[in-house]
């Protein structure tokens, strides 16, 4: 007998594809694309492709987020003269930077820092717009706005990074470059500008939350996955009307650790740490250079950077050899 | 005796057929996971990381080094070319009087000076000899611009001898240190910022692997700007609140501090270490929790920065364009690497000056 998981599967049912509903009042309109089925997709979730639903917001944001892409590309081929090969060579290391410091809040030159400008302007468009289709579309479907108020905690800490930061700082060279190694330079440079973010306490939430969303996640889907062959991963049943996959998932949680989320509240956990993930992080580098510009000094200020006792130096550990 | 299997045993195996695909894939995978396992065990003990302390307990300031990096023979030990001293009795004819034009050296013995310019030879020209600075003709003469170079280079060496101690200690230098055996000394450097074309500012001054900046996508001006322009090292607020805007002013941005972190960088990978050899990296910058090679490291900063705007940068006019940077036609210069090779001790620590009393300092030798 063919088996059925939730990944890998082995039989996909394919039946005529399935459109969405219709409320007879324009809500099957901007539905756009003749559905078709991917056995690849169909591994990963579901095998139905289409149809899409761009409409104007969505329009606006792809072509704006398709620009900003491609002036951070063209940069970084200019950069490396027009050539491919170097291009494709320093891809990793190449980047657009933002304006030098001198600049401040001023328009810079295209070359200094103005098309970083232009193309940061065109992503907060194609994000911005992104977030409103995302709200609509739970809009039109009749469904809360999780999802669009969780894309906007994200928005968040991409709004402090690139905007809010830079504008309290009083300068563009504040925001973060356009680049795959140098954003990360930007990130060691700026803990250690700041005198090492680990002090942060906004900091250490955000790791918090960061991991507790991992351990959150991994916690809930071996549950879930453990109890699929009761009904278990009928969650939504299950949480009105409880079987016994959730009797059990919750028997085992009280027996291993004493307490147990319910089937609906391990949702609300998981949503709640994800979240706080961006905003606490974001909190974090909006005070760092503008309340605090010391994390270390601000720890021994306030009495929780511990003293480490021992000599420093090689010599003092290996007889001087 | 044949053996024959019952009947029943043979019918029974034909209608229940077994496929051996699963215990098959089992044993295969099985078998590569072992082999793999033992092969990463062998590797690790092949590889055997040790670590050297440099700090307090939970700090996390260690060194780590593997095998073939512990038991690699130090760049040049093998080759050094030494000669003891001649004690002078005090009847010797001086260099200045056997020779004419001895602007430098003159105060050495004939033997002495001839002793000196043979391991000259030996440690920055071995295959050329003596006419790879001198005119064949005319020794006295300053015709080839190596003569002039190497003039200067033995003023340098010195200035280091003389006066860097606190960087050179005892160990001194000679000009083996750097030449070992080559014309031009490994691991020189040349300006190459802007690398990149149609940016100005940071952004062309950045963000492209170069030998400089050990790979990395950290500012390739940071030998430049921090050891010949004298720029700033330091990027920290010494308070945890501090008014003004980073990169105006005294107040390092986020791009100065990427150019101080590329320099440390560079200073890691040229004496083969980490940052933890010399900083507690919770605090970079706190004179409390740095190691005694954090105070070396500092006055080689000086030393470097002296070596270069008094000895390297100005013998521009003297050497041919051949010598000069591809890039911007400037004098070769020096920094931690073309020293050290990669060693926290170079020549692991190889007393240069122990035979040479000549090169500890510009005046007249002590023999002992």
């Amino acid at each position: 007998m063919a088996e059925y998981f939730n990944i890998f599967n082995q039989v996909q049912v394919e039946g005529p594809s399935e459109w969405g509903m219709d409320n007879g009042d324009g809500l099957a309109e901007e539905r756009g694309g003749q559905p078709w089925f991917s056995k690849w997709a169909g591994f990963l979730g579901n095998a139905q492709i289409g149809p899409i639903h761009l409409g104007w917001f969505g329009v606006i944001s792809i072509i704006t987020g398709t620009l900003a892409i491609n002036i951070v590309g063209i940069n970084m081929l200019a950069q490396v003269g027009f050539s491919l090969s170097e291009f494709i060579r320093q891809l990793f290391w190449l980047a657009l930077e933002p304006p030098s410091p001198e600049y401040g809040l001023r328009m810079p030159p295209l070359n200094d820092g103005g098309w970083y400008i232009i193309a940061s302007f065109l992503l907060l468009i194609s994000v911005m717009t992104w977030w409103i289709r995302s709200y609509l579309r739970a809009e039109a479907l009749g469904m809360g706005k999780h999802v669009c108020w969780a894309f906007a905690s994200a928005i968040w800490l991409f709004l402090v990074l690139g905007l809010f930061r830079p504008i309290l700082m009083g300068s563009w060279a504040e925001a973060v470059p356009y680049g795959i190694f140098p954003h990360l330079d930007w990130t060691t440079a700026f803990s250690i500008r700041y005198g090492n973010l680990y002090y942060n306490p906004f900091h250490c939430l955000s790791i918090v939350f960061l991991y507790g969303s991992v351990l959150l996640f991994a916690m809930h889907a071996a549950t879930i996955l453990a109890v699929t062959r009761l009904g278990g991963d009928r969650e939504l049943e299950q949480i009105v009307d409880r079987g016994t996959a959730s009797e059990r998932a919750a028997l085992f949680w009280r027996w291993t650790m004493g307490f147990n989320a319910t089937m609906e509240g391990i949702h609300r956990w998981a949503w709640w740490f994800a979240v706080l993930t961006p905003i606490t992080g974001g909190i974090g580098i909006l005070l760092t250079g503008t309340v605090v510009d010391n994390w270390y000094l601000w720890a021994v200020e306030h009495h929780f950077a511990p003293v480490y006792e021992g000599d420093y130096g090689y010599e003092a550990y290996s007889g001087g050899n | 005796m044949a053996f024959n299997l019952p009947p029943w045993y043979s019918q029974w195996k034909k209608d229940n057929p077994v496929s051996y695909r699963g215990p098959v894939i089992l044993l295969v995978v099985g078998f590569t996971v072992f082999l793999s396992f033992i092969a990463l065990m062998v590797y690790w003990s092949y590889l055997d990381p040790r670590s050297i302390q440099t700090g307090p307990r939970g700090t996390g300031m260690t060194v780590e080094k593997f095998a073939y990096e512990r038991n690699a023979p130090i760049p040049g030990v093998a080759d050094y070319y030494t000669e003891e001293a001649y004690a002078p009795e005090g009847d010797e004819t001086l260099a200045s009087e056997a020779y004419e034009n001895v602007q430098v050296l003159g105060d050495l013995t004939e033997d002495n000076f001839n002793r000196l310019m043979l391991a000259m030879t030996e440690w920055v020209s071995p295959e050329q000899g003596c006419v790879y600075c001198h005119n064949e003709e005319n020794l006295a003469s300053d015709d080839v611009y190596t003569k002039i170079v190497a003039r200067r280079m033995i003023q340098m060496t010195q200035n280091i001898n003389e006066n860097w101690d606190g960087h050179v200690g005892d160990v001194g230098v000679n000009c083996y240190s750097c030449h070992q055996g080559q014309n031009v000394p490994s691991n020189i450097w040349f300006k190459i910022a802007p690398g990149l074309e149609a940016a100005e500012g940071w952004g062309a001054r950045q963000n492209l692997a170069t030998t400089q900046t050990v790979s990395t996508s950290l500012p390739h001006d940071a030998l430049e700007e921090l050891l010949i322009e004298e720029a700033m090292i330091k990027v920290h607020d010494l308070e945890p609140r501090v008014p003004g805007i980073p990169g105006q002013g005294d107040l390092a941005s986020i791009q100065d501090t990427e150019r101080t972190y590329s320099l440390m960088n560079y200073f890691a990978n040229s004496l083969g270490v980490n940052c933890t050899f010399c900083h507690n990296s919770r605090a970079f910058y706190d004179g409390a929790e740095v190691t005694p090679q954090w105070a070396t490291a500092f006055i080689g900063i000086d030393m470097v920065r002296e070596m270069n705007s008094e000895y390297l940068v100005p013998l521009q006019e003297t050497y041919p364009p051949h010598r000069l940077g591809p890039k911007f036609g400037d004098a070769p210069k020096a920094a931690c690497k073309t020293c050290h090779k990669g060693v926290q001790k170079p020549l692991g620590g190889l007393g240069m000056i122990a035979d040479w009393p000549e090169l500890v300092g510009s005046g007249a030798p002590t023999y002992e």
